[in-house]
């Protein structure tokens, strides 16, 4: 084989696509369609709650295309990260989708799925052996840290997905994943060059991102060759320019020469991109530096606790010009109320827009102060219940508060919403972010298949 | 030359890399530019670090990229992503301060 094709519908499954776009992309004669599911940028609320940041419709609607399209022209269909994070409710929740479809459509093909929670006795037991190491900045891990998380997911690289394709599976659905690797699997099992297979992986992951104009909902395809492999956004209005694609080569990574993953790292020192036409670009020389060991990276998260938040704004004057010290004695006053009730372990916070609300983790650097404010009030405590009880508290502390100066009487919040509070449930925190060593890159990712004749 | 980075940059933006650092990308329009402000090393630690009132040792790296005529910045995260006391859990509004950052090149 001298050239493999990759069809990337869309960068996160969910986020849909042109059906012309797609067809486009399957005209070219694909061997396989692949995309991510998966990302930590939505924070660390949906691996520890088990749910999806993206809609079960809209996942079910771009899936039902791609498995039946690859299983008319019989390739496989690879899904890395189910449900945004790859934890076990989340392959399960994609798994339930799969199955529907399968129902529904009648459909008969082999299902792989690959599991990447992880079970913490073995985490543990690795952490005892020393073969866990922080990926700075996160701290060094102890045996706390495991005992805290609610769940954690290792990511994996492309082994899994080879064996997998080596059992004859026609979908795989796979937990957490080295985002490229769901795109690079086929190519490395037939023997191409895998720094070039995984650099094509690490841009057709974000689909038609590196296009121009971009976009996170189109497609992109990809052709890998022995030396090189060329890019081509499927809408006819984008196009992939030398420096689309170089510009992506920055997006979300620390460094754009180095880039890491599950045993070793894509180095991009001899890349090369050239503009073949209009419309393509050709990527030369990029390298995989394999590491003496195989590393996979963890994420995990532990629950900090429940949240509660109400929203209100500020267009007095006066106010606004002393918001920082009414927000201190409204706190000490929260404080005060509840010490010897035995209210004491929460965490309020005041976010407040309009004052260096946006970049509050940088202080310092903004001074200019808006005409109006909104305050986001915000409790965090053991339960909803205390949650609740702060966050109203403080609420209705601000708004009667009798600051130095005060001429408005009446009340000083103005409230978009009534009810003013909201519950917004479970609070988490990332606190595992760490590399592990293996042996095996596939023995933590175990594989079950299941088939499926006329959707049964 | 001097000029505001809104000026002689086409793209400026911020973005998590992974839960614990936070990057910066900016774009140059034209390669000329790009590579005087490289040749006077205009963008360094030390003035971004004065720029987002940060100590020099939470910058993670500081890279030229020619093939992007870009320059990106990464850094430990103040907070990590979504932790209390968070206020932009993508990190995706916190390149303002670039925006009008004077260069001397």
């Amino acid at each position: 084989m001298e050239e493999l094709r990759v069809l990337s519908p869309t960068a996160i499954l969910g986020y849909g696509f042109p059906m012309e776009s797609f067809e486009e992309g399957m005209r070219r004669e694909p061997h396989v369609i692949a995309v991510d599911a998966g990302s930590t940028d939505p924070g660390p609320h949906y691996l520890g709650s088990g749910k999806s940041f993206t809609d079960r419709n809209s996942v079910k609607r771009d899936l039902e295309i791609m498995i039946m399209a690859g299983l008319e022209a019989a390739i496989p269909v690879i899904i890395g990260s189910a449900g945004g994070s790859g934890g076990a409710p989340h392959l399960e929740l994609t798994f339930e989708i799969i199955k529907e479809i399968a129902k529904e459509k009648s459909l008969s093909f082999k299902l792989a799925l690959i599991q990447s929670e992880q079970d913490k006795e073995v985490i543990k037991e690795k952490l005892k052996r020393g073969e866990i190491e922080p990926l700075p900045p996160a701290k060094e891990l102890t045996q706390q840290d495991i005992e805290d998380s609610i769940r954690v997911v290792a990511q994996m690289g492309e082994e899994p997905f080879i064996e997998a394709l080596n059992q004859g599976a026609d979908v795989i659905l796979a937990g957490r994943s080295y985002d490229p690797s769901v795109f690079a699997a086929l190519a490395i099992k037939e023997g191409f060059d895998r720094g070039l297979a995984m650099h094509m992986g690490k841009i057709l992951e974000c689909a038609a991102i590196a296009a121009l104009p971009g976009s996170g909902s189109d497609s992109m395809f990809g052709y890998l060759r022995r030396d090189s492999f060329i890019l081509e956004p499927l809408a006819k209005e984008r196009k992939c320019t030398t420096l689309s694609v170089a510009a992506h080569t920055l997006y979300e990574k620390s460094n754009p020469y180095h880039l890491p993953g599950p045993g070793g790292a894509i180095d991009l020192h001899q890349s090369t991109f050239t503009q073949i036409n209009e419309r393509q670009v050709e990527v030369k020389g990029s390298r995989f530096i394999p590491t003496d060991n195989y590393f996979v990276k963890l994420e995990g998260v532990k629950r900090v606790g429940y949240r509660t938040v109400s929203c209100a704004a500020v267009k007095d004057p006066i106010m606004i010009s002393q918001i920082d010290s009414i927000v201190e004695s409204v706190r000490k006053r929260v404080q005060d109320n509840f010490e010897a009730y035995g209210i004491r372990e929460f965490f309020l916070d005041f976010k407040v827009y309009g004052k260096n609300g946006v970049m509050s983790m940088f202080e310092g650097v903004e001074e200019r102060v808006g005409h109006e404010l909104l305050i986001i009030i915000e409790a965090v405590a053991d339960s909803q219940e205390h949650a609740d009880t702060i966050c109203g508290f403080a609420r209705s502390t601000m708004l009667h508060f009798g600051y130095e100066g005060r001429i408005s009487t009446a009340g000083n919040l103005a409230f978009p919403f009534s009810p003013s509070d909201f519950k917004v449930g479970e609070v988490f925190e990332f606190n595992l972010y760490h590399l592990m060593k293996v042996d095996d890159p596939t023995t933590l990712f175990p594989i079950n298949y299941i088939t499926f004749n006329k959707g049964k | 030359m001097k000029n505001k980075l809104k000026e002689i940059a086409s793209v400026i933006r911020s973005k998590n890399s992974g839960p614990y650092e936070l990057t910066f990308d900016i774009i140059f329009k034209e390669f000329d530019i790009y590579n005087s402000v490289k040749k006077a090393r205009s963008i360094t630690k030390e003035g971004f670090a004065a720029l987002y009132n940060i100590e020099i040792d939470q910058i993670v790296s500081l890279v030229y990229f020619d093939p992007a005529k870009a320059v990106k910045i990464t850094i430990v995260r103040p907070l990590s992503s979504g932790a209390l006391g968070e206020s932009d859990v993508y990190g995706a509004q916190q390149h303002a301060p670039l925006v009008e950052w004077e260069l001397d090149y």
